[in-house]
């Protein structure tokens, strides 16, 4: 119905390769991209900088977890790690007079190099191991990055982001620093779109099918799974240095600890592994729900006239997060962008359910 | 100069941590050789455990002692619960999925226990006394001393326990999965028996920890240190266990007196990281681990 596809004829090859050959898809994603650019002039500040904006990073952040867990099939626990060198690594260089641009890159290489260092160890072995391998990861780079003054500033210090200018344009503002994180995730979210459709993306997709298949392919596994952990760390370190700069402004070693690796691993789950929509998905529901759930309880326990523990208050997100993951893996293991293209598919053709192909 | 009393205390009470620490490992090993998984909410188990210890003893006001029989029932029936609603419909699909479902089992226990019990440290009581023990010239804590006896009873017993004929059953089960099937052996149940065991495990190292740091979250940390000996010790070798705990425990005993002063503290944490992360490197399915043969 919506998703109109009669009448839709490609009598060219580009038309028939583009990114979405559904006029109605296309629409879609313009109109969601309009609301966004507007969103600073339609909505109230509060919505913009208290939502939308970590909605973006958050969802960049997943895009590149989901590159290495949904794409070449790779567990990685310790993406808070892969963030936090980033996040330091941007800040420093900029402390030391480095343009924001130069930094962000630099926070990204710095990722990227130590991420395919554990990578590298990691990648002797495989599957549950992997799972190990990061987890440990996450705990050394944790107690590296605490522990060395050099680099945090003392156990418990904090480190202010110096004033960022972009292009030019200084990101003290509200407003610009939003348009600076939707820029980068609108160009991390037009990467993954397309790497899918290169020989690096399906050589990564042979891999988390079967690696020995595609080593018989003639794929080298090794090289191409360190590709993916170099690439998926390069947008880690490039997110967490955005995360610094526009959202947290200060780092400390304490917002990269396992909770934030858990936290965007639970939006990769919920979002769906391997597609792109289902990291903004993920996002959305992961960092909402402990939200929406509190004021939930909130009301819910005011109507008994009793208040919320504040125990259970603080513990919420942690039984969210669980549950959600829980429960998506049990009940619909692609998540959120699964149930989206069941959806899609169902109104490709209604009523006409029978032409389902 | 080295100060060798302190080092011989270091050691023979990391010994003591280590054997406390495999409990842990424990249950890792026995999920991971019946089903082929590793249940990343083991330390979780531990503290859900200790919190119903606690819970137990508060209610009834008997000693922890008297309860903890109880506490271990409770888990048993805890473990068979959890292999039935989640783990069992997970059959066929890939492991990493089953290894995240139990990673969210982890962050559900570890913000639900507290959240509904309180955030405070819950003190659990065993009823050791607080001063130490001198054999010599070293001082041994009391509290680790029989926490470590009590695992290695345990442990002992686990090793017996697989010469058993249900050990035996579970054995098979692990070997070939199919092939116990079509000998019927009933899979399920022994993989049920597998996690409910794994959960008692949890449950000693629960109480035992509780007793000697008081009942938070941070009993899920257990799970790193857990996983460190059953890596070093090769993740299907209960032997590798006893082993590889006392090695853990005494590089990280050793690790805190000696590497502490020098780096400012923290790392007690990080040792068995780097132990994970060693093992991997060099020797990969550990000490005593059998080598998977990958068959396409």
């Amino acid at each position: 119905m919506f998703y109109r596809r009669s009448g839709i004829r490609h009598t060219r090859y580009q038309s028939e390769r583009q990114l979405f050959p559904l006029g109605f898809d296309r629409f879609l994603i313009l109109s969601v991209l309009a609301v966004l650019l507007a969103a600073p002039f339609l909505f109230d500040r509060l919505y913009v900088t208290g939502y939308l904006l970590p909605w973006l990073i958050w969802s960049s952040a997943a895009l590149g977890l989901n590159l290495l867990m949904g794409g070449a099939g790779q567990v990685h626990l310790g993406y808070g790690a892969v963030m936090a060198m980033g996040a330091y690594g941007s800040v420093h260089l900029m402390r030391f007079g480095a343009p924001l641009e130069l930094a962000m890159i630099a926070g990204g290489l710095i990722s990227a190099s130590v991420g395919i260092i554990f990578g590298a160890a990691a990648l002797r072995v495989k599957g549950i191991y992997l799972a190990m391998a990061t987890l440990a990861m996450q705990s050394i780079v944790d107690f590296v990055i605490s522990q060395t003054p050099a680099i945090s500033g003392g156990a418990l210090a904090t480190l202010q982001a110096p004033p960022a200018r972009f292009l030019g344009i200084s990101l003290s503002g509200e407003r610009e620093t939003y348009y600076f994180a939707l820029l980068v995730c609108a160009v991390i979210t037009l990467f993954m779109l397309n790497v899918r459709r290169t020989s690096f993306g399906r050589a990564l997709a042979a891999i988390r099918e079967k690696d020995y298949a595609a080593e018989i392919l003639g794929i080298s596994t090794l090289r191409y799974k360190l590709m993916a952990f170099w690439v998926s760390s390069f947008i880690g370190g490039v997110v967490g240095s955005v995360l610094a700069i526009c959202y947290l402004r200060a780092v400390s070693p304490d917002q990269f600890h396992l909770d934030l690796s858990i936290q965007i691993l639970a939006m990769v789950i919920v979002g769906g592994l391997g597609s792109v929509l289902g990291p903004f998905f993920g996002a959305a529901l992961v960092l909402f729900a402990p939200i929406l759930i509190n004021n939930a309880l909130g009301s819910a326990f005011s109507t008994f006239g009793m208040t919320v523990p504040i125990d259970l208050r603080a513990h919420l997100p942690l039984v969210a997060y669980g549950a959600l993951v829980i429960g998506f893996l049990l009940y619909e293991p692609y998540g959120l962008a699964k149930i989206y293209s069941n959806v899609r598919t169902y109104l490709l053709v209604w009523p006409f359910r029978h032409a389902q192909r | 100069m080295i100060d060798w009393i302190l080092l011989a205390e270091l050691g023979v009470n990391g010994i003591f941590i280590g054997m406390m620490y495999s409990l842990i490992s424990l249950g890792l090993v026995l999920i991971y050789k019946t089903s082929g998984i590793v249940n990343l909410a083991q330390g979780a188990i531990a503290m859900t455990a200790g919190y119903v210890a606690w819970a137990l003893a508060t209610v009834s006001g008997l000693p922890v002692l008297v309860v903890a029989p109880i506490a271990m029932a409770v888990m048993f029936g805890f473990g068979l619960m959890i292999e039935r609603i989640a783990l069992r419909r997970m059959i066929g699909h890939p492991v990493l999925m089953t290894i995240m479902l139990t990673l969210g089992l982890e962050i559900f226990l570890r913000g639900l226990l507290p959240g509904v019990f309180g955030a405070a440290v819950k003190r659990l009581d065993l009823g050791i006394p607080q001063a130490p023990l001198f054999v010599g010239e070293l001082l041994l804590n009391r509290a680790t001393l029989t926490g470590g006896v009590i695992a290695l009873v345990l442990l002992l017993a686990s090793i017996w326990f697989f010469g058993s004929r249900q050990g035996v059953v579970m054995r098979a089960v692990a070997d070939d999965q199919t092939a116990s099937w079509s000998v019927g052996i009933r899979v399920e149940r022994a993989i049920a028996i597998a996690w409910g065991m794994s959960a008692m495990a949890a449950t000693a190292a629960g109480i035992l920890w509780g007793a000697t740091q008081g009942v938070d979250w941070s009993l899920s940390l257990l799970l790193i240190k857990g996983l460190a000996i059953a890596i070093l010790g090769g993740l299907d070798s209960i032997r590798g266990v006893l082993f590889a705990g006392v090695i853990v425990g005494v590089a990280e005993s050793l690790a805190t007196g000696l590497l502490d002063p020098i780096v400012g503290g923290g790392t007690r944490d990080v040792i068995a990281s780097v132990i994970i992360l060693g093992t991997l490197l060099l020797k990969p399915h550990g000490l005593f681990g059998e080598a998977h043969i990958e068959r396409v």
